[in-house]
This record gives structure tokens, C-alpha cells and sequence, in this order.
């Protein structure tokens, strides 16, 4: 069992060929008194076997409310059927561009596709994931500030996308010869990001300032206010997290002042998975492209004068650039870009509008029946929120409902006081469009009997 | 004149076959009351109009994708010896695996409880590459070679800042990938460059010269970068040890080596695998691709968060880890990834993976023996799993690039090897034909170069040219930095 072809005469001939006696004569180079270790390693297993163990890896039938960074939403079924080509699977990164158009010219599209949402001009070819896209991001300002090194990261932000945050930058060195440091800005308790804190922490040192929206919670953040707190008292880059389902809605993090905008756009491209692999993107304005991280595709023509396109910029990347280069990224997360880019083709400007306010009714609905149940009420009952919102619980239910509602088939969403202490009560529920009305009336059922 | 062949345009952009009004996808309608937009989300948070995306039946959409896909070359259609990718067959049982419902349908964030098939995948899958690679703990979490390169080298500069001292350089070799010292700049080190030997290999007497207490570690491709394996290892690993310093492991190369040598054994702390290279992963245009991370027990404690921990009532992951690095991606890693290298792992089991190693250094060594007479090889030594050319040759005696070579391949209906890579070989040929290549593919690749040889003493300009029959002639890749182009035109 193996995907070898050499037959015992062939691999005689090739030994000849090369002039030695057996295959174990060409690994003389390793030390022998450490070739061949006993490795414990199970028994080969058949393919029909092997599918049934990995058919074993899967949940109870239930229905799950929780997002959280990672969304439930109905992918096209062309986007699987092209992505599953074997022309795009088993190539690689298209360092030849006349033998990798394929590649190359989707990799153009899905720079276009992501700087249509951003509405900013330079976009790259992906990052691995929204929490990584913000790293990079954070990277990038405190390669392009002169000295500064403070990050600011609203607490509202998804606090992996936090913690990846900080742990991007604080080995960065600044040209100051400190290293990059992370602070939270406070959350105020309609949890929104604190724009009186913000202003208070903005000063010349700071790199970059971090804000999603949706944020954590769910809910709509004025970028618009922040980022001009931002460029009003600082150098720093803003820096606009959010993903591709509700930058069809929302106005653009450009409109907004953003410089750079990154996310994940998983909700359009791929399944949960377990948690990877998803696909980041990062834009941002034209001044910063010598600044950004990874491959960018530019069109080009060839000798015939053909449109066609090829990588470009590369000196800024490691391959050329090496200990100078904007980042160590080469390999990033190109299929699932490539899943992405048809998904929202698919859709166009139309589809994505509809689907982006089915998310946004079927949520709204979800959080209308939700809040007549007995003591369960809005979290942060001002707040505007797209396909996620936050409930309070009465005290001690949600950590609860949370553990007793798979029993009777849902994960109604995610306790808040595992990230906030101060919310322990809080419950985030997300509902995408591929929640029916029966599922979300099931769940109100359902966590009636718990309360 | 009447032409036989029509020189016809090339699949453009979609945005080109974009009609105002066409539709492709479209959601269902609400089936939940609904309430007016305005309410839910007042204009002043809407943007003005929708993104302008395509507008494009699904017919052309597919037409549009299919074609492009013919566009690009790829294993399952021909030979790719892109020497340090290891472009070998991808077992069509792991992609199957990975499409499965089950798995798929899984969130991150579910219970524990729901999460236990998962959770012992990766526990298992863990323990599988700790014992390949005789580490004694892996993250699945980082999403790439040079992301786990990054990972690695922020645990061992937290290790040295533990005792006291995050120390300031990383030696590198002169043959290293670029990856290499970018990780190392992203984690503030100096690097200091360590120079190959005559044999190919890093120079002992460089490294002593260069280590001092100053040295936070060494990054090891081994075999490197050449295709060689380091025959100083051993004394490496020792000089490194005795200034203080850690061993890093970068896994490209480590097919060479599948189950016959370990890493670990060899001295190394902390290693990175490619999954999408040595575990037969699709590279997927570019990725995703995985980087989990081995260290020894020592660097245990920075790994980053969560691991997975084995109890008494299952599997669990483990966040409070106050000496972790902190977090590389929002989740888990690339678990697809993962769990398509654990099939390949649990398909194979350890004969398999050493006649992975055994039959990617003979066709090396095989196709080796057959160029080596008419392309310069600069360490005329055995090889691993690949070897490095020159066209210095050709280039000296005709005015051929290396560039202009790697060009003619495809008009042989091959990949091009890896070209001007390492940078210590002039005009360099980097060959890796892996194990899953038969001995008949490896004859006409040999059969291609050395016919392209007599092309380039004959008829020069013919290579100068080249390609002829790849879907666009030679890409004018300095326009495209020249007139920055990176995203289709948004019309007013």
C-alpha cells in the first residue's frame, strides 16, 4: 500500500545506473549510530477502513447558534465543484506565470473582490486566517511608523484575534530598538469600544489602532468617529477588522478612514472544520503597498502583447528580501482565497446584498423571540448588531443552557464570561442564514424548558 | 496567408464577462418575518451602493473557472520538480477523507464533549509526528512552513528569556530559504550568515567563528538546501549546545529522511513540518499548507495555546499555559490539513514512510546520474532527495539563463525545477523529482534537458524566446511592477 510505481527491475536498473549497490548505500551520509530508530507507528490501515474511522469524527446530530469567528452559512455548490478542480488543488504558488494563469488571474480577482468590500485599492492574495490578517496588520503599522510600537487593540475585538494580535508583535522590534506592545482599549457597557479611552491613549507612539465590526458582541462599531479620533491625534494606521457578509451592508471601513481592513472571509468560502483552514485578507491604502505582507498578483501582458498576470512586488517579500522582507508569509491560504472569490462571484452584488439581510432578519427574528422568554433580555439593548447579538441570562443559566441544551439537540451559543468576566451572564448567539425558522423557534422552546 | 492554428484571446478576468442585471447564486427568500432594513440597520451605517462584484450567469461562471483551471500546469497532469516544494502525488483517499460531513460541520468552539472524535485526532496525530521526528511535543496550530518557523523561534527566544537573556542573533546558512531570516527578524534577532564548505556543507570552521553567547540558535534545513545531507551534524548540534544556543529544525527537506533519521535525535529542540510537502497534502495553488511545530520537553512549556491534554474523563484543551508564546492563528490550525497527513500516516504506516524516503532520494540519485554530465554540479556528491544544478555552462558558452531554460521545459510539458535558488549556486537548478514520479517520467524529463542543451548550443535565441505552446508566451513580469495593476478597475 503506497503510491510508488518501481518495479524490482526497474529500481535494480536505476541502482546500476547510478552506481551503487543498494538503496541503503545512498543515505551513507547519516550517522549510523542513529539510522533507523524504532518508530511506533500503527499498523497500515485499508481506504475503506480508513473512511470509516474518519466518518466516526464527527458531533451528535444537533443545531448550533454559535459564530464567534466562525460562521455557519450556505456555500454555492459550484464553489466546491470548481475548487475541487485538480488543476487548482495540485498546483503550486505560480512562480511560472506562463504555466499558472489559472492561479494567477484568480488571485487578481480576488484581490479586486476584497478591495470592492474594503473599498481600499491594494489588496494581496490571502493571509491564513482574520486573527492572522490582524497581526500582520499590527505588523505592518509598526513597520511603517517611525518609532512607535503600541498597538491599540479594542477589548471588544474577538479575543483570540487579540491574543494573536499580541503575540505577532511583541518580539517586532521598532526602530526605537523597543518591542511592539499591545493595549486594550476599554469597552463601554453598551460594549461598544470607548472612544473617550481611545482618545485619552492615542498619542505619537502609538502604531496602529485595531477595531472590528461587527465586533465580538455582534454589534456595529462607528469606525467612522474612532478612526477619526485616530488620524486627528496620531500617526497611527486604523486598522478595520470585519468580514465579507456584512461589509456588503455596512459602509466600507474606506468611507470609514480606515487605512488597512482585515478579516476572514471563512462565511462565504468554506465549512467550520473544526476551526481551519479558513482564509484572512488584507487591504489597504495605496501608500502602504510596499508594506504589505505576501504575494500580490498585477497584470501584465507577455510577449505577444497577451493581458495576463504575474506576482509582483516581490522584492518585498523573503524569497528576495530575506531578513528585510514585510513578512516571512509565502505559502497562504490560496484555495480557500480561490473559494471565496467564486463564492462572492457567484453571488454578485445582488446575491450578497440578499444573503447578507437574510442573515441580518433571520438574526433579528432569533433575538425577537429570544427576549420574550422569562428574564432573558438584550445585553446591549442600544446596540446595532448584524447576524450576532448577546443575550443576558438570569444568573447562572447561560454557562447552564450552554451545557445542557446539547441534550436536547441545540448549542444555543457561547457563554460570554469565559473572554469577559463582567458578562457571566452573557450569552452570544449567532444565526446565519442557514438557520430556518423552525431551528430558531425550536431553540426558543428549547431553553424555555431550561429556564 | 490562412493560418492552421488561431491565435485566439486568453480566458480574461470575470469582471470582463460582467452584464448589468445577469444573475448566478441566488439566496432563498426570508422565511422568518421579517422588519424594514432601515430599522434593523439605519441607513447612515449602510454603505451607498452594493459592492460592485461581477454580474454573471452560472453557466459563464463555470465556463469562465473551468477554463482558467486548464490554464494551470499541475501534478496531476505532469511532472513538477520544483526543488524545496516537494510537488509529489496527492492521495486522492486523504482529500475524501477530508470532505466527509462529520468533520466538516464541526465548530471550533463546540462543546468539549462534542469535540472528542476531534480532539483525539489531533492528540494522536500529535504523538505520530513527535515520534517520527523524535520531538517530545507538537502544535498543530501554525498554518504554514514559515509560520511555524515563526512559532519556533518565538519558544525559543521565550526559552532564553526565561533564563534571563533573550540573546540577540540567529546564524543562518548561506544556503538557507529566505523564510529563514524573515522569522528571525520577526522576533527581533540579528542574523548572521554561516558559510557552506567545499562539501556543501555548513562550514564548522564558519560556525565556530560565528558562535558566541550572543547566539540564540542555528536554523537547520538538513538535508539542506543543496539536497545534501550535513555530514558534521553531530559536531554542529554540539558547538551549538555548548555556546548555549538551540537547534532549529526547518522540516522542508524532511522526506529525504522519513522514518530513517530523526531530527530529534540528531540534537535538534525545536522542528517545523510542511504537511503539504512531506505528508502528501495538496499545495492547493499556493495553500493552505500546515507547519505544526515539534520541540523537546524543555520548550514544552511555551507552546502555543491550547494544547490538547489527555485525561481521565477525555480529551481537553488546555488553555492556561502562563508561559505559552500566546496564539498563531484564531483556532486550532489547519485541521483539514492535519487530518488529511493523518491518513497518509495511518495508510502508509512506517514501511510506507521509509519507501517514501528510500524511492525520493534513488530518483534523485537517478536523475542525477543522467544530467550531471551535461549540467555543472557544483558538490559532486550523492544526493538526498533533490540536488542542485548550474547552468553556468550553458550561460558561459551560449548566453542561455538558467531563466531561459526553465522556460523551454514547458514547451517539454514539464514544470520547471526551482531556478536561482540557493543563491550560492550561480544560475541554479533546483531538481526534486520525489517518489511518486515513475522511472519512464524521469527519462523524458532527462530526454527534455538534454535536448534543450544542444537547443541552446545551436539556436540560442529559440531558448531566448521561449516558451512556445504554454497558454501565454514569456510574462513580462517587470511591467507589472513598473504599471502597478493589482485589481480590476471599479467603472464611476
Amino acid at each position: 500500500m503506497d503510491y510508488l510505481s518501481h518495479t524490482p527491475e526497474e529500481r535494480r536498473a536505476m541502482l546500476d545506473r547510478i552506481g551503487v549497490k543498494g538503496i541503503e548505500d545512498l543515505f551513507a551520509d547519516l550517522p549510523n549510530e542513529l539510522v533507523d530508530p524504532p518508530i511506533e507507528l500503527p499498523s497500515p490501515l485499508s481506504e475503506p477502513e480508513l473512511l470509516a474511522l474518519l466518518d466516526a469524527i464527527k458531533a451528535p446530530d444537533h443545531v448550533s447558534f454559535l459564530g464567534a469567528g466562525a460562521y455557519d452559512t450556505h456555500i454555492p455548490a459550484i464553489v466546491g465543484y470548481l475548487t475541487g478542480r485538480t488543476e487548482f488543488q495540485t498546483a503550486y504558488t505560480p512562480y511560472q506565470p506562463e504555466i499558472s494563469q489559472g492561479t494567477l488571474t484568480t488571485i487578481y480577482e480576488f484581490q479586486s473582490a476584497i478591495s470592492r468590500l474594503t473599498g481600499l485599492p491594494i489588496a494581496n492574495a490571502s493571509v491564513y486566517d482574520g486573527a492572522s490578517a490582524a497581526g500582520e496588520a499590527a505588523a505592518l503599522a509598526i513597520r511603517s511608523a517611525k518609532k512607535a510600537g503600541r498597538v491599540l487593540v479594542s477589548r471588544t475585538l474577538h479575543p483570540f484575534y487579540r491574543r494573536v494580535v499580541a503575540t505577532y508583535i511583541e518580539d517586532l522590534s521598532c526602530s526605537d530598538g523597543t518591542c511592539g506592545r499591545c493595549e486594550e482599549i476599554h469597552l463601554t457597557g453598551e460594549g461598544l469600544t470607548d472612544l473617550t479611552d481611545l482618545e485619552a491613549k492615542l498619542d505619537e507612539d502609538v502604531a496602529a489602532v485595531i477595531i472590528g465590526s461587527p465586533n465580538f458582541f455582534g454589534l456595529v462599531e462607528d469606525w467612522t468617529a474612532a478612526f477619526s479620533l485616530v488620524h486627528g491625534k496620531s500617526k497611527a494606521l486604523a486598522v478595520a477588522v470585519s468580514s465579507p457578509l456584512p461589509l456588503a451592508l455596512l459602509k466600507t471601513p474606506a468611507e470609514c478612514g480606515a487605512d488597512v481592513a482585515v478579516g476572514d472571509a471563512q462565511p462565504v468560502a468554506t465549512t467550520l472544520s473544526c476551526g481551519g483552514p479558513y482564509v484572512g485578507f488584507i487591504a489597504a491604502t495605496e501608500k502602504l503597498v510596499r508594506k504589505m505582507p505576501g504575494r500580490i498578483v498585477g497584470q501584465t501582458v507577455d510577449l505577444d502583447g497577451k493581458v495576463c498576470y504575474a506576482l509582483t512586488l516581490q522584492t518585498r517579500e523573503q524569497h528576495i528580501r530575506r531578513e528585510k522582507a514585510t513578512s516571512n508569509i509565502c505559502t497562504n491560504n490560496a484555495l480557500v482565497a480561490l473559494a471565496a472569490n467564486i463564492s462572492l462571484n457567484a453571488l454578485g452584488p445582488a446575491g450578497i446584498t440578499e444573503l447578507a439581510e437574510l442573515n441580518l432578519q433571520k438574526a433579528h427574528y432569533a433575538a425577537r423571540e429570544l427576549t420574550k422568554l422569562p428574564g432573558v433580555k438584550p445585553l446591549f439593548p442600544k446596540g446595532r448588531f448584524f447576524n450576532e447579538f448577546a443575550l443576558k441570562f438570569p444568573a447562572g443559566r447561560a454557562e447552564r443552557a450552554f451545557a445542557e441544551l446539547p441534550g436536547k439537540g441545540y448549542v444555543p451559543g457561547l457563554p460570554l464570561g469565559r473572554f469577559y468576566k463582567e458578562y457571566a451572564d452573557g450569552l452570544l448567539v449567532a444565526v446565519t442564514d442557514r438557520r430556518t425558522k423552525a431551528e430558531i423557534d425550536g431553540l426558543v422552546a428549547a431553553l424555555g424548558e431550561v429556564l | 496567408m490562412s493560418e492552421k492554428i488561431i491565435d485566439r484571446p486568453i480566458e480574461p478576468a470575470i469582471y470582463a464577462h460582467s452584464r448589468k442585471g445577469r444573475r448566478c447564486h441566488r439566496p432563498p427568500a426570508p422565511d422568518v418575518p421579517v422588519r424594514p432594513l432601515d430599522e434593523l440597520l439605519p441607513p447612515e451605517l449602510r454603505r451607498a451602493k452594493p459592492p460592485a462584484l461581477p454580474e454573471v450567469d452560472e453557466p459563464t461562471l463555470v465556463r469562465h473557472y473551468v477554463r482558467l483551471s486548464q490554464l494551470n500546469h499541475c501534478i496531476d497532469v505532469g511532472f513538477y520538480p520544483l526543488g524545496s516544494c516537494t510537488m509529489k502525488y496527492n492521495p486522492k483517499l486523504a482529500d475524501a477523507a477530508a470532505a466527509l460531513p462529520g468533520v466538516n460541520a464541526l465548530h471550533p468552539l463546540a462543546p468539549e464533549g462534542m469535540l472528542q472524535p476531534a480532539l483525539a485526532l489531533m492528540y494522536e496525530f500529535e504523538g505520530y509526528l513527535s515520534r517520527i521526528t523524535g520531538m517530545d511535543r507538537f502544535t498543530l496550530q501554525p498554518a504554514a512552513g514559515a509560520h511555524g518557523e515563526f512559532t519556533g523561534i518565538k519558544m525559543i527566544r521565550a526559552y532564553h528569556k526565561s533564563r534571563g537573556n533573550p540573546r540577540k542573533v540567529l546564524l543562518i546558512p548561506d544556503s538557507a530559504h529566505g523564510t529563514n531570516p524573515a522569522s528571525g527578524t520577526m522576533c527581533s534577532y540579528d542574523v548572521v550568515v554561516v558559510a557552506s564548505d567545499e562539501r556543501g556543507n555548513v562550514s564548522v570552521e564558519s560556525l565556530k567563528e560565528k558562535l558566541s553567547d550572543d547566539v540564540a540558535a542555528l536554523m537547520l534545513t538538513n538535508p539542506n538546501t543543496l539536497g545534501l545531507f550535513e555530514e558534521n551534524i553531530l559536531e554542529v548540534a554540539e558547538l551549538v549546545h555548548r555556546a548555549g544556543g538551540q537547534l532549529y529544525y526547518d522540516g522542508a527537506n524532511l522526506n529525504a529522511i522519513l522514518g530513517r533519521i530523526r531530527p530529534g535525535d540528531m540534537g535538534f529542540d525545536a522542528v517545523h513540518l510542511n504537511l503539504h510537502k512531506t505528508f502528501g497534502t495538496p499545495h492547493g495553488g499556493g495553500g493552505p499548507g500546515a507547519g505544526p511545530v515539534g520541540v523537546k520537553k524543555h520548550l514544552a512549556e511555551f507552546l502555543p495555546v491550547p494544547t490538547v491534554e489527555k485525561t481521565d474523563e477525555g480529551y481537553r484543551l488546555d488553555y492556561d499555559r502562563p508561559r505559552s508564546i500566546g496564539k498563531l492563528l484564531a483556532f486550532y490550525g489547519h485541521f483539514l490539513v492535519s487530518l488529511r497527513a493523518y491518513v497518509y500516516i495511518r495508510y502508509l504506516g512506517l514501511e510506507g514512510l521509509r519507501g517514501v524516503s528510500a524511492h525520493s532520494v534513488l530518483n534523485a540519485n537517478y536523475l542525477l546520474s543522467q544530467l550531471k554530465g551535461t549540467f555543472l554540479l557544483p558538490f559532486d556528491r550523492l544526493c538526498m532527495h533533490e540536488f542542485v544544478l548550474s547552468g553556468k555552462k550553458q550561460k558561459d558558452a551560449h548566453g542561455v539563463a538558467t531563466l531561459d531554460i526553465s522556460k523551454r521545459i514547458m514547451d517539454y510539458g514539464f514544470h520547471p525545477p526551482t531556478n536561482y535558488f540557493p543563491l550560492i549556486v550561480p544560475e541554479a537548478l533546483m531538481i526534486e523529482p520525489t517518489e511518486t514520479e515513475t522511472q519512464q517520467t524521469l527519462d523524458a524529463f532527462t530526454a527534455a534537458l538534454l535536448a534543450i542543451d544542444q537547443e541552446a548550443a545551436e539556436d540560442p535565441d529559440l531558448l531566448h524566446g521561449a516558451p512556445y505552446s504554454a497558454p501565454v508566451r514569456r510574462v513580462d513580469e517587470a511591467r507589472a511592477v513598473r504599471e502597478l495593476n493589482v485589481s480590476w478597475p471599479e467603472e464611476a
